[in-house]
């Protein structure tokens, strides 16, 4: 016991290193490759950056541009992303990033669309016109992270009820201290 | 007097407004539907979800990664091992993790047999929706065995907690082997007899055949997924376009309907049955001995990054959006509940249909709202 006593940190002013995270590593399969390769051809006339994130691509575009980008995946023969696998919402605190999960199901590739918008007053062109599968995807984006879906036919609470007051999904609601009664 | 008989516009209609659920019955849950009706046809209906909302994917953001599993357990309460699955997988996948193969096998053998489980609740639960009362005493029989070995197994009949991020919990008991023989036998007579009991029943057919018909096309626009698409027609099955584990190595049918209607619906669940067994028989021959839990440390700690991993839960496409900071509690989950695209559609298939027919239509769907409402 008083040896380790007499051990401690050598310079006690040097504050200790935070740890090194670190970041996953991508592995594309052979579709996603070509999609990698296809997608500048495509998507000519836009403004987008390719990432890649473990085994999908990702193309990061601007908000008023993602209805047309969305129709051209989904019509362009050679991408054919037929299927809106899911859309979420994740709240980075200094912005909000809308994340679109599509896949083919005759290439079967998969693709991601990501939009980022501003944490005040966010807004963005709904997709319900393109998928009517986004209709409650939106719904509950809206509800829960206060991303407004302009154009949507119906942009009431879904999951929670009339008159909640907040975003339940930000970063900024509190975890604990609400009471019920 | 102006009384408009054939009313064209809903607004104009006289029509009447009734309300489904949340307490009723046949709603599988807290769930309700309005129906607006005319006669006994309705002109329109919208849904009502979220009764059970809990904010799961937030309580997510709170606890480690370990403890994320057993919320999981509580989204589909039907199919708890097919959904620890999704996450559980989706952790490795961030990782690039390999998991040995004889949990992998434990895994496969285990959700399809949640998935059997899964199929003969619907069943019961089906059959009762369209006034059969017998099928429900058939389905809970056999879905009783599956659950009485899931406790020999996990030590839980509903929320298991089992599959951990690397593998699972602990190796199969000793008589397991025995006991899931014996379960294979009682449920491949047992499935016959539940088809012999329901399938062509003529009452039965003439409240599904033809009720609730929805294309292939429309499905898909909706993001319907799993045996319910594939009623209609559509050959999409996560196992087959985007394989997981090892169902690669497995040979196993994918039944697809022809009409998209709630018989196919139906039946597509029954053929899926007959094919989980399948597929479990040949798991069970190629099962080796060795560890059952990967080398991983006990609080996770994923890599910087962004996974979306798409399993077959029993209901169709269950995926897992997992954003992690390098932290060991998940930085967001987003969870794509197979039942909240599937229920989607009801508003298509409730239009224009007889009131009656309604029960029939939401029941053929299969949803939970423990997954809907998440």
């Amino acid at each position: 016991m008083a040896e380790k006593l007499q051990t401690p940190n050598t310079n006690p002013r040097q504050p200790r290193r935070p740890p090194e995270i670190p970041i996953a590593s991508v592995n594309l399969d052979e579709r996603g490759k070509v999609l990698h390769s296809l997608l500048p051809e495509v998507l000519v006339g836009f403004e987008f950056e390719i990432l890649l994130a473990v085994d999908e691509v990702i193309v990061s575009i601007k908000p008023q541009d993602l209805p047309s980008i969305c129709r051209i995946v989904k019509e362009d023969a050679s991408l054919n992303l037929g299927y809106l696998r899911c859309i979420s919402v994740v709240d980075y605190v200094e912005h909000l990033e809308v994340v679109y999960h599509l896949f083919s199901l005759k290439k079967r590739h998969k693709l991601v669309i990501k939009v980022q918008l501003p944490t005040e007053s966010p807004h963005l062109p709904s997709i319900v016109s393109i998928w009517r599968g986004a209709n409650w995807f939106e719904r509950e984006g809206h509800d829960l992270f206060g991303v407004v879906f302009d154009g949507h036919p119906n942009l009431v609470p879904l999951v929670l009820y009339e008159g909640f007051k907040g975003h339940p999904g930000l970063k900024s609601f509190p975890f604990h201290d609400y009471k019920e009664w | 007097m102006h009384i408009q008989t054939n009313p064209t516009d809903e607004a104009d209609s006289l029509d009447l407004m009734i309300n489904m659920g949340p307490q009723h019955p046949s709603t599988h849950g807290v769930f309700r539907v309005v129906l607006w009706i005319d006669g006994e046809r309705i002109v329109k209906s919208e849904p009502h979800i979220g009764y059970l909302h809990r904010g799961s994917e937030k309580l997510c953001e709170d606890e480690l990664y370990s403890q994320v599993i057993t919320l999981f357990d509580r989204l589909d309460y039907v199919s708890n091992l097919n959904c620890e699955l999704a996450f559980c997988m989706a952790t490795e996948k961030l990782m690039d993790l390999q998991i040995p193969d004889r949990a992998e096998s434990i895994r496969v053998i285990l959700c399809e047999l949640n998935r059997i489980a899964n199929h003969m609740l619907f069943y019961g639960a089906y059959g009762l929706d369209v006034g059969a009362m017998t099928p429900v005493l058939y389905g809970f029989r056999e879905r009783e065995r599956i659950q009485s070995l899931f406790e020999s197994v996990t030590g839980a009949r509903m929320m298991h907690n089992y599959i951990r991020i690397g593998g699972v919990k602990e190796d199969l008991p000793d008589d397991f082997g025995r006991r899931v023989a014996v379960l294979i036998e009682q449920l491949k007579k047992g499935i016959e007899e539940c088809d012999d009991l329901l399938s062509n029943n003529e009452m039965f057919l003439a409240r599904t055949k033809g009720i609730g018909v929805i294309t292939g096309e429309d499905a898909l626009d909706f993001g319907m997924t799993g045996p319910s698409l594939r009623a209609s027609g559509v050959l999409e099955d996560v196992r087959i376009s985007e394989p997981y584990s090892i169902y690669e190595r497995f040979n196993f049918g994918i039944p697809v309907g022809t009409n998209g209607d709630c018989w196919d619906r139906y039946y597509v669940r029954v053929e899926e049955m007959r094919q989980s067994l399948d597929i479990i028989e040949q798991a069970i021959q190629q099962m080796e001995s060795g560890p059952i839990l990967a080398n991983v440390r006990r609080i996770t700690r994923p890599p910087k990054g962004e996974v979306y991993l798409r399993t077959e839960s029993p209901r169709g496409d269950f995926g897992v959006y997992l954003v992690s900071d390098g932290t060991d509690k998940p930085y967001r989950v987003k969870v794509r509940a197979p039942s909240f695209a599937n229920l989607q559609t009801l508003q298509h298939l409730l239009r224009d249909a007889y009131v009656a027919d309604s029960v029939v239509i939401l029941g053929s769907i299969d949803i939970v709202l423990g997954e809907v409402d998440r």
